[in-house]
């Protein structure tokens, strides 16, 4: 197996690792997303909290958790792995940086936005996981998300970090395809195209929560 | 020729020796917005000379953008703000009057600064030792067309093979990656009957050379792809990644 490992290892193995797990992590986007929508049902929480029951007893639930992590993980390890070497690969900077002449905001800022998504993770698990399934604090989950977007600063930063999410797969999307060697001439217009496409409607339909409950919900 | 003579003021990087600690000196140069900017150079070192000072050392062959020794970076773009030619293509009329120019050397760890603008480029040439070529026994000629190249298969590999190695994609890369040059190097043999013999190894050795000699690694940017002087395409990386993916997969170099 050392030729694997060695593979992985490598420049382009890197990242092939970033792209797998890129790709995994959108598509776990799309479900996290739809299964959220049932916040919007406006019958007091009932078809959110059906739902988070469902998926809190789902066979292999487990498993499922521990893939998930391991994706995340190893996305944040590999492109923190990534960020260092490639930061030692031009130890003396240049005096003039003209990079917004040559390439996109969205793919110089990876690391930058992915940063903040990573501290974003860790409060969205504390406020939303931590609380419903480890401390058990209130088991109606509805209600945990209506308190906590209640809170007019934690929704913005929330918004603002959806945005930047959106920045983030606009680029890792595309850039995927590319890693998997998927360039071709009628199709990369049309993959670009999605991206552009899939990154805003994350970005607006996780938004979309915080600002629900800001200004729609419960009449205030 | 243009009577009016452009003021501009230079910042170049001097740098004694690849030790030595570097800066950015300032020359105010008037020149003529017919010049090229390494005739510019060229003048500047005649004065510096004049004075019994050291001329500024750059690299520059052939001077008609085909060796690819001239390699600059110019207010931040390797061979200037000019999309697809090499630093002697690059003509002082492209610059307004009263302009600041910066004058860099190529940076990367992999290209150390040997003195003032001149890089160290042979681990290009390192990666092409591993890889760059075909192997065929020598013998009578071959009759012209024995093997059938559609044209758009031949124009795509000489579109490849058009890199000049001058580095510029390393030098505009965020993360000093060397990928769309061993990309075209590995593409031109790729798409040839030629290549296909050795093309498992050929893939696997060259991105091995490459990650040995300190070049970051592709996040996709396409900056190379926008600074390249001989506009090669970023679908030879994609190929270079598809390439190395079955080579890794189908070869049996287990080691």
């Amino acid at each position: 197996m050392s030729w694997l490992l060695e593979s992985l290892n490598s420049s382009i193995g890197k990242k092939i690792l970033m792209a797998v797990t890129g790709i995994s992590l959108i598509l776990f986007l799309v479900g996290h997303l739809s299964g959220n929508m049932a916040l919007f049902a406006n019958d007091g929480g009932k078809s959110f909290n059906a739902y988070a029951e469902f998926l809190h007893h789902l066979p292999g639930l487990m498993v499922i958790e521990i893939i998930l992590a391991s994706v995340f993980l190893l996305h944040i390890l590999n492109a923190l792995r990534l960020w260092v070497e490639n930061k030692k690969a031009r130890p003396v900077k240049y005096a003039v940086n003209a990079s917004s002449k040559n390439s996109t905001i969205f793919s110089r800022t990876m690391v930058q936005t992915g940063s903040i998504i990573l501290i974003f993770l860790i409060v969205h698990l504390k406020n939303f996981w931590y609380e419903y399934v480890i401390l058990k604090s209130n088991d109606n989950l509805f209600e945990i998300v209506v308190e906590t977007f209640k809170d007019p600063v934690y929704s913005g930063l929330y918004i603002l970090a959806m945005i930047l999410l959106g920045f983030h797969l606009n680029h890792g999307f595309q850039s995927a395809f590319q890693t998997f060697g998927w360039n071709h001439k009628k199709y990369t217009p049309f993959i670009n195209f999605l991206g552009a496409i899939y990154s805003i409607a994350m970005a607006v339909g996780f938004a979309s929560m915080p600002i629900y409950f800001l200004f729609f919900y419960g009449g205030n | 020729m243009s009577d009016v003579k452009l003021k501009l003021k230079l910042k170049i990087w001097r740098q004694p020796g690849s030790d030595a600690v570097g800066k950015l000196v300032d020359y105010d140069v008037e020149v003529s917005p017919d010049d090229s900017f390494l005739e510019m150079l060229d003048q500047i070192n005649e004065s510096l000379e004049k004075n019994n000072q050291e001329p500024i050392v750059f690299e520059s062959d052939c001077r008609e953008g085909i060796c690819g020794a001239c390699g600059l970076v110019i207010n931040g773009q390797p061979h200037g703000p000019v999309p697809r030619i090499t630093t002697c293509q690059l003509h002082m009329r492209h610059f307004k009057n009263g302009d600041t120019i910066y004058v860099e050397p190529f940076r990367a760890k992999a290209f150390p600064v040997l003195k003032d603008l001149l890089v160290d480029r042979t681990p290009l040439d390192k990666i092409l030792q591993v890889g760059g070529f075909v192997s065929i026994n020598t013998g009578g000629v071959p009759d012209a067309n024995e093997i059938p190249i559609a044209k758009d298969v031949a124009a795509q590999s000489f579109d490849a093979a058009a890199c000049i190695g001058c580095g510029a994609c390393v030098a505009s890369c965020k993360n000093a990656s060397a990928m769309l040059f061993v990309s075209a190097k590995v593409s031109q043999y790729a798409l040839l009957p030629q290549g296909q013999p050795e093309r498992q190894r050929r893939v696997e050795a060259m991105v091995k050379a490459m990650d040995e000699q300190g070049f970051g690694s592709c996040t996709n940017t396409y900056a190379c792809e926008a600074e390249c002087p001989k506009g090669i395409s970023i679908s030879n990386i994609a190929r270079l990644n598809r390439d190395f993916f079955s080579a890794k997969l189908k070869s049996k170099n287990v080691s």
